[in-house]
């Protein structure tokens, strides 16, 4: 690891003090579970690194989970661990399930909201210190005609091919969450699909905060009216029970009204299947309104995967990706998961 | 690797030959006048910055105070191992993947190759080395000892902490919940068989 200057400021304004005048010389540490094995495989070489540590503890709004569901407010030095275990977050299942599956116990006792957001990809050529891709100033992305089983099956035409790492942006996509982002002059407050995009060059992360913002906290709002009930879960296929990313994930979240069964206000979203974490309109559109049951939530899935063109070694995502769509459907409606016996 | 001085374990240690000597005292002596020096002085800037050059740690581990100086960069597992020499903790993949290097930060387990020294301060830290108490062993090693839960032993001591922690976050849990604890641990030589044996022995004696 390349050495550098520390800063532990001890407010807000100090962190987007440093940011600032850094001009993109600097990464920020929360976690550090991304960030250390990046700088140790000499991917990321900042000259400062700003901690979070310092005043996460007085400064509530990044280090705590508050509010009156249906809205709450979750802080994005918030542990994964608070998260799985938030008695606030109760009401959300597809996201405090997916926090509870994020690798091991350790890391979801390091990791945070933010970094789960703003981590980088995975994919192994970049990873890879001695592998010049796309992202790191090479011509072309390896994973196109190279190992690539674990990559995008919604490529869009991007050039890079990664998937988007995060399990928590899928949950909070259909829980209709905000992001409030901070920098040295300026707030800003974005729907969190925005906070995402697909890099396709040196320079470029996998979301949209510039050098010197800060994601400070992330809102769920989901739109429901008066009275009705809210039903959402989260559903991954993985290799490994533990320690281990999701191959794919869908997230869903929609409501009924009081002794009705019908989904309303469908929304579900895919992740680990694109350079981006993906809402399927398509699916919500085929589950909106209807009655849900395994038909339903079958037919539902089969339009979740329409469009996906697949790389030359990952077609089997595709399958994957209904199960994990149809699975969450069931969940979220309550009932018994006929997969677990 | 540098192997500063650091203070010293009671008894006889493996590195003691590198640390017992009549300069670390004075060195000691120094760090403390500095450590005094350091907090005493009035803050003029809110963003704290620190290094490249090695700069002053003070770490509580295992309830003791433990001073040294280390660049920004050393993770609390070198900044243990090899300044302060608390080898319990091992060094295996350094990639938070292995849990060899697990320890206790405020009572949850972390991956302390994954966490900066820096990052550390204040909190309280607790490794493998802990889990003997005035000399007697805690549960958690004697159950690995009684089920010979351990071929080489290098990931013992990670495991052992992951479960520690566990029990004390609730002394009641169940097999499936040691194991679910466990699961950030990986054993190279595929001895959980008889760790199952460990804790399934932890669950019925209550933790």
């Amino acid at each position: 690891m390349k050495n550098f200057t520390y800063y532990q400021p001890t407010s807000l304004s100090g962190v987007l003090k440093v940011l600032d005048e850094a001009a993109g010389k600097a990464e920020i540490l929360a976690g550090g579970t991304d960030l250390l094995d990046r700088m140790k495989e000499y991917i990321s070489q900042p000259e400062k690194v700003v901690s979070l540590v310092g005043f996460s503890g007085p400064f509530k709004e990044i280090s705590s989970i508050a509010g009156h569901p249906p809205t709450v407010t979750i802080g994005a030095g918030v542990k994964l661990v608070n998260i799985a275990e938030s008695e606030l977050l109760r009401p959300y299942p597809a996201l405090t399930s997916a926090a509870a599956q994020i690798a091991g116990p350790q890391i979801r006792n390091m990791g945070t909201l933010g970094g789960s957001l703003c981590q980088r990809n995975r994919c192994w050529y970049f990873r890879d210190e001695h592998v010049q891709c796309l992202l790191k100033g090479g011509r072309r992305c390896f994973a196109h005609d190279g190992e690539n089983q674990y990559h995008a099956i919604f490529t869009q035409g991007h050039p890079c091919v990664i998937v988007h790492p995060s399990t928590l942006a899928p949950p909070l996509m259909v829980l209709g969450a905000t992001c409030d982002i901070r920098s040295h002059k300026a707030q800003r407050q974005i729907p969190i699909e925005q906070l995402f995009q697909a890099p396709v060059k040196d320079g470029q992360r996998e979301h949209t905060l510039a050098p010197n913002e800060l994601l400070v906290s992330v809102t769920i709002a989901p739109k429901i009216p008066p009275g009705a009930t809210l039903r959402n879960a989260s559903y991954e296929v993985k290799q490994k029970e533990t320690s281990d990313w999701p191959i794919v994930q869908a997230s869903v979240a929609y409501y009924t009204e009081a002794g009705g069964q019908v989904a309303k206000g469908v929304r579900i979203a895919l992740g680990h299947v694109a350079p981006t974490p993906l809402l399927s309109p398509a699916a919500a559109k085929v589950l909106e309104g209807q009655e849900v049951n395994e038909k339903t939530a079958s037919a539902a899935a089969e339009a979740a995967v329409e469009g996906a063109r697949p790389l030359s070694q990952n077609a089997y995502k595709v399958q994957q990706l209904k199960v994990a769509v149809r699975r969450a459907i069931l969940l979220a409606s309550g009932a018994k998961p006929y997969w677990e016996g | 690797m540098n192997n500063s001085p650091g203070d010293r374990h009671d008894g006889v240690s493996r590195r003691g030959f590198l640390t017992g000597t009549g300069a670390v005292a004075a060195a000691a002596a120094g760090l403390q006048a500095e450590l005094k020096q350091a907090t005493a002085q009035p803050r003029v800037d809110d963003t704290n910055p620190m290094g490249p050059a090695p700069v002053l740690l003070q770490l509580t581990v295992n309830g003791r105070s433990l001073t040294t100086h280390v660049e920004p960069r050393v993770t609390l597992l070198d900044a243990l191992r090899n300044y302060l020499d608390v080898t319990g903790c091992k060094r295996v993949c350094d990639r938070a993947t292995c849990g060899a290097c697990t320890v206790m930060v405020n009572g949850r387990t972390v991956y302390a190759c994954t966490m900066l020294a820096l990052e550390a301060r204040g909190c309280d830290i607790r490794t493998a080395e802990a889990l003997v108490r005035g000399g007697k062993l805690d549960p958690v090693p004697t159950a690995f000892v009684d089920c010979d839960a351990q071929q080489c032993g290098f990931c013992t001591p990670g495991f052992v902490v992951s479960l520690r922690a566990a029990l004390d976050r609730n002394p009641r849990a169940t097999p499936e919940e040691l194991e679910a604890a466990v699961s950030g641990n990986i054993c190279r030589c595929g001895t959980y068989e008889q760790m199952r044996h460990a804790i399934v022995q932890l669950c019925q004696k209550g933790g």
